[in-house]
């Protein structure tokens, strides 16, 4: 985490004096996003860097379901299965990416590559079915092209941005 | 048509949403003439005079919010824009935030001035992707240009914005819950009165306010009260973002002038229902709201006071089409199965309630429910009203009860038959 503390000062300067507070979330945020999760280390590191007790950065880590202690693959599939999204396919849509993947929902192919979730609407519902593969929104979901939508989308290296 | 378009005015390009082309079209013009013309009471004053309500779900006006805010009380005040968009079935913030930042940012800045605020925030969902990097851009973009930071526009007044980023968890979208978060802390929301007008973020007065209901402002300082109250009905002036999905034709976000007929913006904005099916009822305002059947739309306008009147609400604006032959049984285990998975767990009542609503409706939909069961979604329902620190408990016992008191039959034949009354999916099949 210590050479993000340059980025962290820089970060502090919109934020009213005395708000270190405030900087746990975004400073998890950017650590997961540079390791692609939060180890121990880290919070060891932020707890000295922000002066908050370790068990504030644990409770964030432990109730934002963004935020992961642990590794995943690194495409971590998303998809939304709340109402708008099963009313246009998103069933399906699981169904087929759990053959194609071999792998079922919450979990990871054996070499890494992908992690597949459902997740509760993304506020994409217009657009549905929809997932996220990694930050980015994928929406109208056609199902005979989601597998080479996939596969065109992990061939590009800019895909592995990762929050 | 659906009536007057305060925001959606201009033609979306791939360089609408810059700086230069907000300016073009009379950007921050509101901005220029409230800083040299009005004092900050003026604004809150104008803005109460406009009646203005809020967009986020509760239409609680604008204005009155606003006037709690002692300005010399020698403490710093906190604006803190909700752009925590979770209400499933809702997504029209998404489109000020994407296609208008600058109006967006705009509207921080008279909202902050009003409220004297020197350090103002946006709350934003933590997935969005677009909406967050169309703000950041903006952001910079204003503050290259001076619109933010120390002495804006030469007036004295001087503000910093913060875009906050969520990190995934649909009770931050309550005010006190967003500002525990903005603390850097668990969600968790909190109990009512001291009110967050009074003790908000850091126990400073604090005003939450929805995208939208901000994104109100610049005109209504531009054009003044009385043109905003030209738009819409007496008791709900302007417009309205709907954005609408499901089993309809042309699903998006449409500006409705409110008091616009309900029936007329499904069937000849909207374009009708998927596949020529006939419409069996509407979640008119993200699934929190109770649902209404056809037979209820029929005479329905779309303002605050006539769908008060049928039993439901306008709420977060964001309306989900159901179509006939659709399993409502399989639609509330869903449903269910969201707030289950959303419930923070503070308070008893809806950490609990939540899954044992989920587990009873999913025993349901597996064919192995009991007629108590229904007596027991019921129960569990009305015990959560009122009994908890936010309404998110409450919000599952309107929408399950909604349900269950107009599709209750569909519920008896599902635990009858130990199948549904339809094919059970969710999706609707083409002719």
């Amino acid at each position: 985490m210590k050479h993000l503390i340059p980025e962290f000062n820089e970060m502090r300067k919109r934020y009213p004096p005395d708000f270190e507070s405030s900087l746990v979330i975004p400073c998890v945020r950017r650590i997961q996003e540079d390791r692609g999760y939060v180890a121990d280390s880290d919070i060891d590191e932020l707890v000295e860097y922000l002066g908050v007790p370790r068990i504030q950065i644990e409770e964030v880590l432990a109730f934002y379901t963004m935020l992961r202690r642990a590794p995943i693959g690194r495409y971590h599939l998303q998809v939304c299965h709340n109402v708008s999204c099963s009313m246009r396919g998103a069933e399906r849509l699981v169904a087929q990416l759990t053959r194609t993947l071999g792998i079922a929902p919450g979990q990871t192919t054996p070499d890494g590559r992908y992690t597949l979730s459902t997740v509760e609407c993304l506020a994409s519902c217009g657009t549905a079915p929809m997932m996220m593969i990694n930050d980015t929104y994928y929406e109208n979901l056609d199902l005979t092209t989601v597998d080479a939508l996939i596969a065109q989308v992990t061939s590009e290296p800019h895909a592995e941005r990762h929050t | 048509m659906t009536g007057k378009q305060l925001f959606m005015d201009f033609d979306i390009t791939a360089t609408s949403h810059t700086l230069a082309e907000y300016k073009a079209r009379g950007g921050y013009e509101a901005l220029a003439k409230v800083l040299r013309e009005m004092k900050p009471e003026e604004v809150t004053k104008e803005v109460s005079a406009s009646g203005l309500l809020g967009h986020g779900g509760a239409a609680f006006p604008a204005g009155r919010k606003w006037g709690v805010i002692k300005l010399n009380d020698g403490q710093p005040h906190y604006l803190c824009m909700n752009a925590d968009e979770g209400e499933p079935g809702t997504f029209k913030d998404r489109w000020l935030m994407e296609h208008t930042p600058h109006l967006v940012l705009e509207s921080m800045l008279i909202g902050s001035y009003a409220l004297q605020g020197r350090h103002s925030f946006i709350y934003i969902r933590g997935e969005f992707d677009l909406s967050y990097r169309r703000l950041a851009d903006a952001l910079e973009e204003a503050y290259a240009d001076g619109l933010f930071g120390e002495n804006i526009l030469g007036s004295g007044f001087s503000c910093d914005l913060v875009i906050y980023r969520g990190a995934g968890s649909y009770v931050c979208g309550e005010a006190s819950a967003m500002l525990t978060s903005l603390e850097g802390k668990k969600g968790y929301p909190r109990n009512r009165p001291p009110r967050l007008t009074v003790q908000g973020l850091y126990k400073r007065p604090t005003v939450v306010n929805n995208v939208e209901t901000l994104a109100n402002v610049p005109y209504i300082m531009k054009h003044g009260a009385a043109a905003f109250r030209a738009v819409g009905t007496a008791k709900s002036p302007g417009t309205q973002l709907i954005s609408i999905s499901g089993h309809i034709n042309k699903p998006g976000v449409y500006e409705v002038e409110y008091g616009y007929p309900f029936a007329k913006f499904l069937f000849d904005d909207c374009g009708g229902i998927l596949h020529g099916k006939q419409l069996k009822c509407v979640i008119p305002g993200g699934i929190s709201t109770k649902v209404l059947t056809a037979e209820d739309i029929a005479p329905l306008v779309l303002d605050h006071a006539s769908l008060l009147d049928a039993g439901s609400q306008l709420g977060s604006q964001g309306m989900i089409v159901v179509a006939e032959g659709t399993c409502m049984v399989r639609l509330l285990q869903v449903m269910l199965r969201f707030y289950h998975h959303e419930s923070c767990g503070q308070c008893t009542p809806c950490r609990e309630g939540m899954g044992w609503l989920e587990k009873i409706s999913t025993r349901v939909v597996a064919g192995g429910g009991v007629p108590e069961d229904i007596a027991r979604l019921y129960q569990i329902s009305r015990a959560n009203d009122g009994t908890t620190i936010c309404g998110l408990g409450d919000a599952a016992g309107y929408a399950t009860v909604g349900i269950l008191d107009k599709y209750r039959h569909e519920f008896d034949f599902y635990i009858e038959h130990k199948r549904s009354m339809f094919d059970g999916r969710l999706e609707v099949a083409a002719a």
